[in-house]
């Protein structure tokens, strides 16, 4: 056999392949390359899209703790200041309650000391005035039992007498 | 790059030639060696044999009954078209009469007519035939794969998973940074080539089976479908590159003389880059094939030359060449389909090119 005739295309194979490989192209790009493609982009966009969500979830999630943060932050500061407010307020009412307890102590304290004053002067008074009935019933039983006998009536106008005299 | 490619194009066709040449020297030589030792067991023919392509698909020989497939042979003669199968031969001991037209075959398979009017021979051959059945089972893996990916959420399982790292490696590695953004339009013809080439490659590797891919009129079609597609798809950028290549460098007067060089290599490099495809696949192919099928023969020939015991002695040796060489094989059976499909999305990069 002449080895040149493996350098001479055949006609008949020429003729085949030809037919045989468009119509593959043709066939293998409907059913094969097509379908095999698409999904393959389809899945590498869903993967992609996957990635993307969850990307975007994570800086969310990032964003939703920092702002939980902030509100800590400011719940915190809130209170303290409400606490300090609170404080402030107490301090305030126990003042000005001292202040006001004080100045009713007083208040009462002097009407009290004006009460006795009076009472007391109301009571030196009826002694007084007592102790003028008292003296005036002891000099008049005094008088009375010195007036009571003639005798005794006799001495005293003498003794009167001796003191006129006297004078 | 261009004038790379060039320069490596015309050296492997010098290459190529020089084989040739040596192999039609050493055929002669033998041819007169086997003449003179006639016992010694020849190789070549049934090398020839194995890589060549066939009327019917030949498995063995077992104590002279021939195992074969016949197939159908279509002839296209003086107008008529002839069909028959090649069982009709009978192996070459019988002709085959349609109307007044007699047909016989050779040894080598090569049909021919008993009044020598010329033949179209449009055969389903043994290549065809395996070509045929590579179609088939690519077309059906595919098609597999492509309906896998309605269910598991489109997670590659089975042979889903082998096939579609090769698509994409095709389409990120080959034709994305080759062609640039026009990529999407070749991405058809790159896979099928890709896979084409492959299935065949390894369909050519099974024993018994044909030689498709090392068939020089196959890696021809292949090779036309690429200069038409490169040269169709071809920008201005493109063309301008192979008919004005000095562009506004230089006046017209100094380049006209040098344009009666470079035009016709510009002119003749469109069509060299298709033809070192053509023949790099079937050089390829068709060499992995003789080395394999020489190193096997090495047993026959101890046989013939030192007896049982001298086959025996070189059978262990040659079957672990031989098998180192599978290996080899399966590995050229994928780095040419890639490389194939490499150079062409490269040549169709070249040519859609815009601007530098």
């Amino acid at each position: 056999m002449n080895p040149l005739d493996l350098v001479t295309p055949g006609i008949g194979l020429i003729f085949w392949t030809s037919i045989v490989f468009l119509l593959l192209v043709l066939i293998l790009k409907k059913y094969a390359w097509k379908p095999i493609l698409d999904a393959v982009d389809k899945r590498s966009k869903s993967i992609e899209d996957a990635i993307n969500a969850a990307d975007e979830a994570k800086s969310s999630l990032a964003q939703l703790n920092e702002e939980r943060a902030k509100i800590k932050k400011e719940s915190l500061a809130d209170r303290d200041a409400l606490l300090k407010d609170a404080a402030e307020t107490k301090n305030q009412i126990i003042a000005e309650a001292k202040t006001k307890a004080k100045e009713e102590t007083d208040k009462i304290l002097a009407s009290a000391r004006e009460v006795i004053k009076t009472e007391k002067l109301a009571a030196i008074t009826e002694l007084k005035n007592q102790v003028a009935v008292l003296s005036l019933e002891i000099a008049e039983k005094i008088v009375k039992d010195q007036l009571s006998s003639d005798d005794k009536q006799k001495a005293l106008v003498d003794s009167m007498i001796k003191d006129v005299n006297l004078n | 790059m261009e004038r790379l490619f060039k320069v490596f194009n015309i050296s492997f066709f010098i290459f190529i030639s020089f084989g040739v040449l040596a192999s039609n020297d050493t055929n002669h030589h033998e041819d007169s060696n086997s003449e003179e030792s006639s016992e010694m067991y020849d190789p070549v023919p049934d090398v020839m044999h194995h890589i060549s392509d066939a009327h019917d698909w030949h498995f063995f020989t077992f104590r002279e009954t021939h195992f074969t497939i016949p197939l159908p042979v279509i002839l296209f003669t003086d107008n008529n078209l002839d069909v028959f199968m090649s069982s009709d031969f009978h192996h070459g001991h019988n002709n085959v009469t349609k109307g007044d037209r007699v047909y016989s075959i050779d040894e080598h398979g090569h049909i021919s007519e008993a009044s020598g009017l010329s033949i179209l021979n449009f055969s389903i051959t043994k290549n065809v035939a395996s070509m045929l059945l590579a179609v088939l089972i690519l077309f059906l893996i595919l098609r597999k794969v492509a309906k896998s990916y309605r269910k598991n959420n489109g997670v590659p399982r089975g042979i889903q998973a082998f096939i579609e790292p090769l698509i994409l490696f095709v389409r990120d590695d080959v034709a994305k940074p080759n062609i640039g953004t026009k990529y999407k339009k070749y991405l058809p013809y790159l896979l099928t080539l890709f896979f084409f080439i492959l299935i065949n490659n390894l369909l050519g590797l099974l024993p018994g089976a044909a030689n498709v891919t090392g068939n020089i009129a196959l890696t021809m079609v292949l090779s036309v479908f690429t200069l038409i597609i490169t040269n169709v798809s071809g920008s201005k950028m493109y063309w301008s590159h192979i008919f004005n290549p000095l562009g506004n460098s230089m006046g017209w007067s100094a380049k006209i003389p040098l344009y009666i060089i470079l035009l016709p290599i510009e002119i003749v490099g469109i069509f060299l880059k298709p033809i070192a495809l053509m023949i790099r696949l079937f050089a390829n192919m068709t060499a992995g094939h003789i080395i394999i099928l020489s190193l096997l023969s090495l047993i026959f020939m101890a046989q013939s030359g030192l007896g049982t015991g001298g086959a025996f002695g070189v059978a262990p040796v040659s079957v672990a060449f031989v098998l180192f060489m599978y290996l080899i094989e399966l590995l050229v059976a994928f780095l040419q389909a890639y490389i194939f499909t490499l150079l062409t999305s490269l040549f169709i990069g070249l040519a859609v090119v815009e601007d530098h």
